[in-house]
């Protein structure tokens, strides 16, 4: 089942590398049958109401902030474990502790089984993507102060927690590329949720 | 004589009360026993109310003096939790003012006016939509849960069973409004989505700019941008002014205060569904996108910190949900699960909502342990903690969804009682 996941990114990854897709849509799947709860639009309705306004590439540009795991949406860019130090000691060590695993916060640094919780449950065991750590990091970190840190800093401190991981060595240096090339430990635990009500408890 | 426990509740001033002559021999209800476990303030002797005239009309209603349940909060930080008390609320719809909040970096200041929501990615054309506009399309509004999918977690390991926890620290991570907006689907349609397109990222603007991925197949179903709650706009600790809402799935994915929505043939794996939310199992392996809330009930009455003054009739109540469609049954069980009977459904039972549930119970006075089971339209049927252990393993997180159990001592103490069973 994970590998379903693998292919779903591949597929992606090579879709991204060649033009965009056509300008044609079609309706979207629907679901096997619409619930009961979720009324449909009048049949008379339009196509289109035109409420609402277009959004330039550069108004999508300032709000498109995610990382995917194959590295689109990661900007241009560098940093070091070194320089990924002093990031960390200025802006997160408060929070997260000397070695990444003191707290008061989450901890950072793997020290237990996987599935433990909290010390296995980190970045080092437990996070599937470096992307995500990334992503993260830009999007909400440092919490008091989030969004403050320069690209620049983001890839210096990845570089540095992933080390304190023991995932990237000391004198790595991580870009675009470098980073969305990380194979995380995790990164074969996952499976896609397989409950589906009936009679068998998952 | 009034004891109180760390959650306010006075246990001794309610058997005082209802053992004592305050009751007249009347069986006390619950709403009475709970008033009669406020503090009795001398100074607050009333006038009989037939002889002075009453207060005037005004612009905003209250609470009557006595009546002031409250939300638990886990602790003042940025991230972090309040709670419902469901053992203090009646029917199913929760006070707006009394829904749980589950917050990663605060409660944002927004205003509506300034509020955009960005929809792009595979998509003709990618849009942006302020509070006016998303009010003008075509409106829903529905019935429906929201629960987090850690709630219950207190229950679930086996050397940590508690036993002097409340409805409200257990299970008080769940919430029942009429939401309000347009079906994401309508909004969808306007932008139009292209061919390929098989989720969606929805972010919020929070200073978490907290972001899940969902799969097209729901956002075309039954999702709704929700901007309504309960007659008004939405609360701020909702996401003001508008939030995913993705019916009879997990809270964490029903992003508040949703600023964009990308549309994706692929998750975008955020923290929040890598992580968090994801349930490490037994075989070594973590489930991902465990979306759906699976059925389950538990009794809000009689529970710890309730006592019952007396041996006779009362009325067992308590909700039961589930994320797969409608409950169909709800069995309750006071002689410690070896035996079970059909509870009462209140009508009308909605899908993905709370039901209210009722059993007339005729206790006699000896110690037992009660319990709740619920099933869904998909024959599942509620577990037990050890059917999850088995499933799951002991270290597995979220999606606690197994029976609760009340003990009831010989005095007529309540309290938590899974423990006794194991």
């Amino acid at each position: 089942m994970r590998r379903l996941f693998a292919c779903v990114v591949v597929l992606a990854a090579a879709a991204c590398a060649s033009e965009p897709p056509p300008a044609d849509s079609e309706p979207p799947a629907q679901a096997s049958e619409p619930a009961a709860d979720a009324p449909a639009l009048p049949g008379h309705a339009p196509e289109r109401f035109g409420f609402g306004t277009a959004a330039s590439p550069e108004r999508v540009a300032l709000w498109d902030i995610d990382v995917k795991p194959d590295g689109e949406g990661l900007p241009p860019g560098s940093g070091s474990v070194a320089d990924g130090q002093r990031v960390y000691e200025v802006s997160c060590l408060q929070c997260h502790g000397p070695t990444g695993t003191e707290g008061p916060n989450d901890r950072l640094v793997s020290t237990g089984d996987w599935d433990q919780w909290p010390p296995g449950r980190a970045i080092g065991a437990y996070w599937p993507y470096a992307s995500t750590l990334f992503d993260y990091t830009r999007r909400a970190m440092p919490q008091t102060t989030p969004g403050t840190l320069a690209d620049d800093e983001v890839y210096a401190v990845v570089a540095y927690v992933l080390h304190l991981n023991g995932l990237v060595p000391a004198d790595a240096v991580l870009d675009a590329a470098s980073l969305a090339a990380i194979e995380m430990p995790a990164s074969e635990r996952f499976v896609p949720d397989n409950r589906t009500g009936g009679s068998v408890v998952r | 004589m009034p004891t109180r426990d760390k959650h306010g509740f006075s246990r001794r001033a309610w058997l005082a009360a209802a053992a004592g002559g305050a009751a007249g021999g009347l069986v006390l209800t619950r709403m009475d026993a709970l008033k009669a476990a406020l503090p009795q303030d001398p100074s607050a002797q009333l006038p009989d109310p037939t002889k002075v005239p009453g207060r005037f009309v005004s612009e905003l209603g209250r609470r009557a003096t006595r009546e002031q349940p409250r939300r638990l909060v886990r602790s003042l930080a940025l991230s972090s939790s309040s709670r419902t008390p469901l053992h203090e609320l009646q029917g199913t719809i929760t006070p707006s003012d009394l829904h749980f909040e589950r917050h990663h970096a605060g409660v944002p200041e927004i205003l509506a006016e300034d509020h955009e929501l960005l929809v792009h990615g595979m998509v003709d054309r990618p849009m942006v939509f302020r509070m006016a506009d998303l009010r003008r399309y075509p409106q829903a509004s529905r019935i429906c849960f929201i629960e987090c999918s850690g709630n219950g977690g207190g229950a679930y390991s086996r050397t940590r069973m508690p036993t002097t926890i409340t409805a409200q620290q257990l299970d008080g991570l769940l919430s029942t409004s009429e939401w309000t907006g347009v079906m994401l689907s309508t909004i969808l349609r306007e932008v139009g989505v292209r061919r390929g397109a098989s989720w969606i990222l929805a972010e919020g603007r929070d200073a978490a700019v907290m972001a899940r991925s969902v799969p097209l197949e729901k956002a075309m179903d039954d999702a709704m941008l929700a901007y309504g709650q309960n007659g008004e706009a939405i609360r701020p600790e909702q996401g003001y002014p508008v939030r995913l809402l993705l019916p009879g799935w997990e809270g964490n994915a029903m992003v508040k205060w949703l600023r964009r929505i990308e549309v994706s043939d692929r998750p975008t794996m955020t923290r929040d569904e890598t992580s968090r939310y994801t349930d490490p199992l037994r075989d070594g392996t973590a489930r991902q996108f465990s979306f759906v809330m699976d059925a389950k009930s538990v009794i809000t009455f009689p529970s710890y910190p309730y006592v019952l003054p007396e041996r006779g009739w009362w009325e067992i109540e308590g909700l039961a949900w589930t994320g797969r469609g409608r409950i169909t049954r709800v069995e309750v069980s006071t002689d410690g699960g070896r035996s079970w009977t059909p509870a009462a459904l209140q009508q009308p039972v909605l899908p993905n909502s709370t039901v209210r549930f009722r059993h007339l119970w005729n206790w006699d006075g000896r110690e037992t342990v009660i319990l709740s089971r619920a099933t869904d339209e998909t024959g599942y049927v509620q577990p037990t903690v050890q059917q999850l252990w088995d499933a799951r393993g002991e270290r597995t997180s979220y999606h606690h969804n197994h029976q609760r159990a009340w003990k009831i001592a010989g005095d007529g103490a309540v309290t938590f009682g899974l423990g006794d069973l194991l």
